[in-house]
C-alpha cells in the first residue's frame, strides 16, 4: 500500500463516475441508463473505501454498507416500474414516454 | 518483488479491467452485454476493495451487487426480451454529452487534486470492527430504517410488477 | 528467494494440487455415481471397460472429445462459449477457503528454504471465509443464466431462469444457516469454525446440542444449490428437454457437468469442514497428528467421501420436487425456520455468555 495507490484509487473512482454520467447522458434504453446509475453508485462506493483507508476511519465502510442496501432497494423498485411501463408501451426507449409533452 | 509492487500490479490490473468494462457498459448496443460488463466491473471493484483492506465490504459487494442486483437486471432483460436496435441521437448531441461528462470529471478532479490524502498508519477493517461501528447508537436508527426500507421496496416491487392485483 | 516469492511458489503448488485433485475426483465421481446408483437399483453399473469398469471415465472422456461441437444457429456465440467457463470458475473458486488438513510439516531432506517448514493446508485463510463462500456461490448463478439464454431456445431460457431462481432462493437459506455457525465459533474464518469443533465427535456441529438444525438447513439448501436430486427439476433428463444444457454437446457439455460435480465436491468439502469437524479426528488423540500432519488430510478425505456418498444416496432414493413445490418450500418453510433458528441460537448464546 503506497500513497500513490490512494491517489490513483480516487482517480479511478472519478473516471468511473464520469463514465457512468456519460452513460446517463448518452443512452436511450431505460435499463442501460439504470445500469449507468449503478455504475456511478459503485464509483462512489470506491471513493468511500479509498477515504476509509486514507483516513483510517471505519465510518466510511458503514456508509458503503448503507449505500449498497439502498441501491438494492432502489434497483428492485426501479426494475418493477420498468416492467410495469414496458407492459403499457412495449418499448424501453426513453423518448417514447413523452405523454406530458405539449 | 516487494509487497508494494505486488499491490500495485494487482491494483492496476483490476483498475484497467474496471475501466474497460465500464466503457463496455456505456458503449455496447445490446443491453445484456452491458449487464455482463457491469458484472465484470463490480467484481473487479470488489477485488480493489479487498486490496484497500476492506474484506467485509469486498465480499458484500459480490454478494449484494454482483450476486443479487445484477441477477435481477439480467432476469428483467431476458424476460422483457429487450431488442438491441437503438436509433442514434444526433452526432452533435452525443458530442455535447461527452463534453459534459469530461467537464464533470475535470471539476471534481480539480477539487480532489488539492486534497492531499495521506495513508493511515494501522488499519483494521475486519468484520468485527465494522460491526462494532455499525451497531453504535449513531448508526442504529439508520440501520433499523434500512430494514423497513427493504420491506417497503419488497412490497412495492411485487405490487408494481404484478399483472393483476 | 525473498519470503514473498517463497509464499507465492507454495501457493501456486497448492493451487495446482487442488485443481488436480478436483479434476481427478470429478472423473472418479462419474464412475462411482453410476456404480453406486446401479447397486441401489439392484443392477450392475458399468463394468465392461477395464477391470470392474474402472476405465469408464476414460471411455466417456474419449467419446465426448470426439463428438462434434455444435453452436445453434442464431445462438449468441460469445455467451454460449463463455457460460461453461463461468460455471467452472465459480465451482473452482470456492475450494480456496476450505481447509483440507491441519498443518503439513515438510520433511527434512528438502532444500533449505523448504526443510521442516510448516505449511497451512488451506489456500487462503481469509478473514471473511464464510462470506467469501457465499459470494462465490452467488456467482455460480451466472453460468446457468448465460447458458440458458445464449442457446436461442425458449425451453433452455425457461430452464435456465428456473434453475437460477431456485439457486438464489436457496442461497438465502444457506446464508441463514451459516449465521448460526458464525455465532457459535465467533469468527468468519473456516479454520476457526473447524477449531471450535475440537475434542471428539460429540463436539461436531451436526448434533442438536451444537448446531444441528443449521445442519439440516444446510443439507437441504446445498442440495438445491448444486442442482441435485430431489431439486434437479431444471436439468433432469425427463423434464423440460434437459433444461439449460439442452443445446450443449461434446466438451462444453462435459464442462457443464464438471461444474456441477465440482460444485458437489466443494459443497461436500464445505459441509465436512463446517459440520463434521473438518480435518479433526473423531476420537481425540487417535490418529491425530504425526506422520508430517497427513492424518488430517486422511480424515478430511473420509468425511468428504461420506458426504458425496450421501448425495448419491439421495439421488437413488428420493423422488423429485415439482418446481412450484420447490420454490414454496424454499421461501415459505426454509427461510422462516432458519430465521427462527438464528433467533434461538442468538438467545442461547447470550444466555450462555451471561452465565
Amino acid at each position: 500500500m503506497s500513497e500513490q495507490l490512494i491517489q490513483h484509487g480516487l482517480l479511478l473512482s472519478l473516471l468511473l463516475f464520469g463514465i457512468g454520467a456519460a452513460g446517463v447522458f448518452l443512452r436511450r434504453n431505460l435499463i442501460t441508463v439504470f445500469m449507468s446509475i449503478e455504475l456511478m453508485l459503485n464509483a462512489v462506493n470506491l471513493a468511500f473505501i479509498v477515504f476509509s483507508r486514507s483516513l483510517g476511519t471505519l465510518d466510511a465502510q458503514v456508509l458503503v454498507f448503507f449505500v449498497m442496501t439502498v441501491a438494492a432497494a432502489e434497483a428492485a423498485v426501479g426494475l418493477a416500474i420498468i416492467i410495469a411501463i414496458h407492459r403499457g408501451k412495449d418499448t424501453l426507449d426513453m423518448d417514447a414516454f413523452n405523454l406530458m409533452k405539449w | 518483488m516487494t509487497p508494494e509492487t505486488l499491490d500495485a500490479v494487482v491494483f492496476y490490473f483490476f483498475a484497467a479491467l474496471a475501466l474497460v468494462s465500464a466503457v463496455g457498459v456505456v458503449a455496447q448496443r445490446n443491453p445484456i452485454y452491458s449487464a455482463f460488463s457491469l458484472i465484470v466491473t463490480m467484481c473487479s471493484l470488489s477485488a480493489i476493495f479487498g486490496l484497500f483492506g476492506s474484506p467485509f465490504i469486498a465480499a458484500l459487494q459480490v454478494v449484494v451487487y454482483a450476486g443479487a442486483i445484477m441477477v435481477l437486471f439480467l432476469f428483467v432483460l431476458m424476460l422483457l426480451n429487450v431488442k438491441t436496435d437503438e436509433p442514434h441521437e444526433g452526432r452533435g448531441l452525443r458530442a455535447v454529452a461527452v463534453v459534459l461528462a469530461v467537464v464533470l470529471v475535470a471539476q471534481v478532479g480539480s477539487v480532489l487534486a488539492g486534497a492531499g490524502l495521506r495513508l493511515a498508519g494501522s488499519f483494521d477493517a475486519g468484520t468485527r470492527q465494522v460491526a462494532r461501528v455499525l451497531f453504535e447508537p449513531r448508526f442504529a436508527y439508520a440501520f433499523e430504517a434500512t430494514s423497513v426500507l427493504i420491506l417497503a421496496a419488497l412490497v412495492g416491487a411485487v405490487l408494481l410488477a404484478k399483472k393483476d392485483l | 528467494m525473498s519470503p514473498l516469492v517463497q509464499e507465492l511458489v507454495i501457493a501456486i503448488v497448492k493451487v495446482l494440487v487442488l485443481i488436480g485433485v478436483l479434476l481427478g475426483v470429478f472423473s472418479g465421481m462419474t464412475y462411482i455415481e453410476r456404480r453406486v446408483l446401479a447397486f441401489m437399483q439392484f443392477r450392475l453399473g458399468p463394468n465392461r471397460t477395464g477391470p470392474f469398469g474402472l476405465l469408464q471415465p476414460v471411455a466417456d472422456g474419449i467419446k465426448l472429445f470426439f463428438k462434434e461441437e455444435v453452436i445453434p444457429k442464431g445462438a449468441n456465440a460469445w455467451v454460449f462459449v463463455a457460460a461453461p467457463a463461468v460455471s467452472i470458475l465459480a465451482a473452482f473458486l470456492a475450494i480456496a477457503v476450505v481447509p483440507w488438513g491441519g498443518t503439513l510439516t515438510l520433511p527434512g531432506f528438502l532444500p533449505a528454504w523448504l526443510a521442516d517448514r510448516r505449511i497451512d493446508l488451506q489456500l487462503a485463510n481469509l478473514d471473511v471465509g464464510v462470506l467469501y463462500l457465499f459470494a462465490v456461490t452467488s456467482l455460480g448463478v451466472y453460468g446457468i443464466v448465460m447458458a440458458g439464454w445464449a442457446a436461442n431456445n425458449k425451453y433452455t431460457l425457461i430452464g435456465g431462469l428456473r434453475s437460477s431462481a431456485q439457486m438464489f432462493s436457496y442461497e438465502l437459506a444457506l446464508g441463514l444457516s451459516f449465521v448460526t455457525l458464525i455465532m457459535g465459533a465467533g469468527s468468519f474464518r473456516i479454520g476457526d469454525i473447524v477449531a471450535s469443533q475440537a475434542g471428539g465427535f460429540w463436539r461436531w456441529n451436526i448434533w442438536p446440542w451444537e448446531q444441528g438444525f443449521a445442519f439440516l438447513f444446510y443439507i437441504v439448501a446445498q442440495t438445491a444449490e448444486v442442482n441435485r436430486t430431489p431439486f434437479d427439476l431444471p436439468e433432469a433428463e425427463t423434464e423440460l428437454v434437459a433444461g439449460f444444457h439442452t443445446e450443449y454437446s461434446s466438451m462444453r457439455f462435459a464442462l457443464l457437468q464438471m461444474a456441477e460435480y465440482v460444485n458437489m465436491i466443494t459443497a461436500s468439502a464445505v459441509g465436512a469442514s463446517l459440520f463434521f469437524g473438518g480435518w479433526l479426528s473423531p476420537f481425540p488423540g487417535v490418529l491425530d497428528s504425526g506422520f508430517y500432519g497427513l492424518f488430517g488430510v486422511m480424515w478430511f478425505v473420509l468425511k468428504v467421501a461420506g458426504f458425496l456418498f450421501f448425495f448419491i444416496w439421495l439421488r437413488g432414493t428420493v423422488p423429485r420436487f415439482r418446481y412450484d413445490q420447490l420454490m414454496s418450500f424454499g421461501w415459505k418453510v426454509l427461510v422462516p425456520l432458519a430465521t427462527i433458528n438464528i433467533m434461538l441460537v442468538a438467545a442461547c448464546t447470550l444466555w450462555w455468555n451471561a452465565k
